[in-house]
């Protein structure tokens, strides 16, 4: 039962869901709304397991000190403080000049645009690895990302505008970017698109079950 | 007589002047005619679509329309309440906050500087009607259901003994290789089913391969890591390793703190990850699921660290970081078919099968797409589009 259960469950709420797709008639869509909104109720009680699995696991690390466990603490304060903030706060932290807001907008998002920053730096390093041409399909690679990089600033049809509009790098790398790009692009979305509905499919059936967790 | 002469030019320039005023004195506009409606078919009841003809006066030259305004009343004689106030020009809208089965009665104006021309008519009663069946996504059903009928065909097929080829994926093979390897090295291995919540299909794929990797680091007595971003998934990727370390006869050597909830904050979760490439070194890295933009940040940083990368995932645009900075990556549907690979289950392996005859008929409706299109015949185009 520990496992026939959340099969016949997980099967007949796949289906209704489906259901919900072509059926826009309320007897079926405000269930399946409903179900949605229960969704959320069931991902709160997750985020309870969550929080106290990351206090478990660095209040331990701080405990044995292990040697990172300064980090730790500043995660744990930071973490508690966060919610003991939000809480005497309440349903009004979103206000202005709360103290939440300040945590928000003057720690947490400088913070996050840091980190966001340094991608230029590693789209650098790995665009260095990217077009070393060591074959033929990767000198084809470079000198597209060539045209494309030229194509896409000014001085790319400044060196080009002696030839054909057709030809300029402007036009040459919307070429690239709509034609043989998008067709790939699309190629993958459509095998991924049909990997999802199998992978739905298994888990609806209940042929995917691993999920579920202690074998079969 | 000067005066005289004076007063009767200033008499004559003050009634010119007035006469003036009241010629430029703007009017009301013309109003708008022919208010109609009709229910939005294929919804659940909740839309009226409004379509009426603009006032003569709602033109490029007169200018004298400065908007509309749609009211909306249960009788005909109102109360009215604003339904919207639209730009000059407009000739229909869709009123999509209706409650179905309910009559309604609508009425346009004309606005303009000189005030508000008077509503013609009433249009009503309008009653949106719920539909039981969105006959726009016909098409959708058609190849749904094909596509279920080839996989059940095909898992048949396979489970009574003709099992399908299924080609190498260099990617799966090297996830034991990776994790040989970190054996080798004493070093553990960190596996990140992705950071989008249960609800990415990714995500499921990701964690289902987690369990197969969990089997194989018990069977070779190496730690595994694993950091996840949201609380759903991180219950069952710890259901997911226990599950591989019972399945590998080794459930005593499951640690519970193998799985780590980290935060479903995007860099936040990049620097817990990077936190654990620099510091413990793992050997090999394996990211399977969903990334975004820190596919990179991830991929480059274990790069750094020289641990062996193997990452598999179906957003296109992560997938040329990947490419660039692992060392195999899985693209798009190999990510799906991976636990079918791996299992090698006759029903998972029959599933691909059936994936790959529906394939070739997508692939056959487009190039019989494209050659209707071309000869001017757009039935097919018309009946794939869905609203």
């Amino acid at each position: 039962m520990k496992r026939e259960l959340p099969l016949l469950l997980t099967a007949v709420i796949g289906l209704f869901m489906i259901m919900s797709f072509f059926v826009p008639h309320h007897l079926v869509s405000v269930p399946a709304d409903y179900l949605q909104q229960c969704a959320v109720i069931v991902v709160a009680f997750g985020y309870v397991l969550g929080g106290a699995n990351a206090l478990r696991v660095n209040l331990e690390g701080i405990a044995r000190r292990q040697p990172d466990w300064m980090y730790k603490l500043v995660l744990v304060a930071s973490l508690v403080l966060t919610v003991v903030i939000g809480i005497l706060e309440g349903r009004h932290w979103q206000d202005t000049h709360t103290i939440s807001m300040f945590l928000y907008n003057q720690v947490y998002s400088s913070m996050q645009g840091t980190m966001f920053a340094l991608l230029a730096f590693y789209i650098a390093s790995a665009a260095f690895r990217a077009f070393r041409i060591r074959t033929v399909e990767a000198g084809l690679l470079a000198a597209a990302a060539l045209i494309v990089m030229l194509g896409r600033v000014p001085i790319g049809d400044w060196f080009t505008g002696w030839l054909p509009p057709a030809l300029r790098a402007s036009a040459v790398q919307d070429w690239i970017m709509n034609v043989p790009q998008n067709a790939a692009k699309r190629a993958v979305l459509m095998g991924a698109a049909l990997g999802v509905m199998a992978t739905g499919l298994r888990v609806i059936l209940g042929i995917e079950r691993s999920y579920l967790g202690g074998g079969d | 007589m000067r005066v005289a002469l004076l007063l009767v030019t200033s008499l004559l320039f003050f009634l010119h002047a007035g006469a003036a005023a009241r010629a430029e004195a703007p009017r009301s506009p013309a109003p708008p005619s022919g208010l109609d409606y009709a229910d939005v078919p294929n919804d659940a009841g909740t839309a009226v679509k409004l379509t009426w003809r603009a006032s003569p006066d709602d033109s490029a030259g007169r200018r004298l329309v400065s908007g509309y305004l749609l009211e909306r009343g249960t009788s005909p004689v109102g109360p009215w309440s604003v339904v919207d106030s639209l730009s000059p020009g407009t000739t229909e809208l869709v009123d999509g906050d209706v409650h179905r089965n309910t009559p309604y009665f609508y009425r346009i104006t004309a606005l303009g500087s000189g005030g508000p021309a008077p509503a013609l008519a009433n249009a009503g009663p309008a009653i949106a009607r719920e539909s039981w069946f969105n006959s726009t996504r016909t098409s959708v059903l058609t190849f749904m259901l094909a596509f279920f009928l080839l996989v059940l065909y095909y898992m048949s097929v396979a489970q009574s003994g003709r099992k399908p080829f299924v080609r190498r994926l260099a990617g799966i093979d090297a996830i034991e290789e990776a994790i040989g390897r970190a054996t080798e090295m004493g070093r553990p291995v960190l596996y990140v089913p992705g950071i989008q919540d249960i609800d990415d299909i990714q995500t499921v794929a990701g964690l289902v391969i987690l369990e197969h990797v969990a089997r194989l680091t018990a069977r070779y007595e190496t730690p595994i890591r694993v950091p996840v971003s949201y609380p759903i998934p991180f219950t069952i990727a710890q259901e997911m390793v226990k599950s591989g370390y019972l399945n590998a006869g080794r459930p005593e050597a499951y640690d519970p703190d193998s799985v780590q909830f980290v935060s479903p904050e995007q860099f936040a979760f990049v620097a817990k990850l990077t936190g654990i490439m620099l510091r413990d070194r793992p050997a090999a890295h394996i990211f399977m699921g969903s990334f975004y933009g820190e596919s990179l940040m991830l991929a480059e940083t274990g790069f750094s660290t020289g641990a062996i990368q193997v990452a598999g995932t179906a957003n296109v645009h992560q997938l040329p970081f990947f490419v660039v900075a692992c060392d195999y990556t899985l693209i798009g549907e190999e990510l799906y078919a991976a636990s079918a690979y791996l299992s090698g289950e006759a029903r998972l392996v029959g599933g691909l099968k059936g994936a790959d005859v529906l394939k070739l008929l997508v692939i056959l409706a487009i190039l019989v797409g494209c050659a209707l299109e071309t000869a001017g015949v757009h039935g097919l185009t018309t009946w794939m589009q869905t609203q």
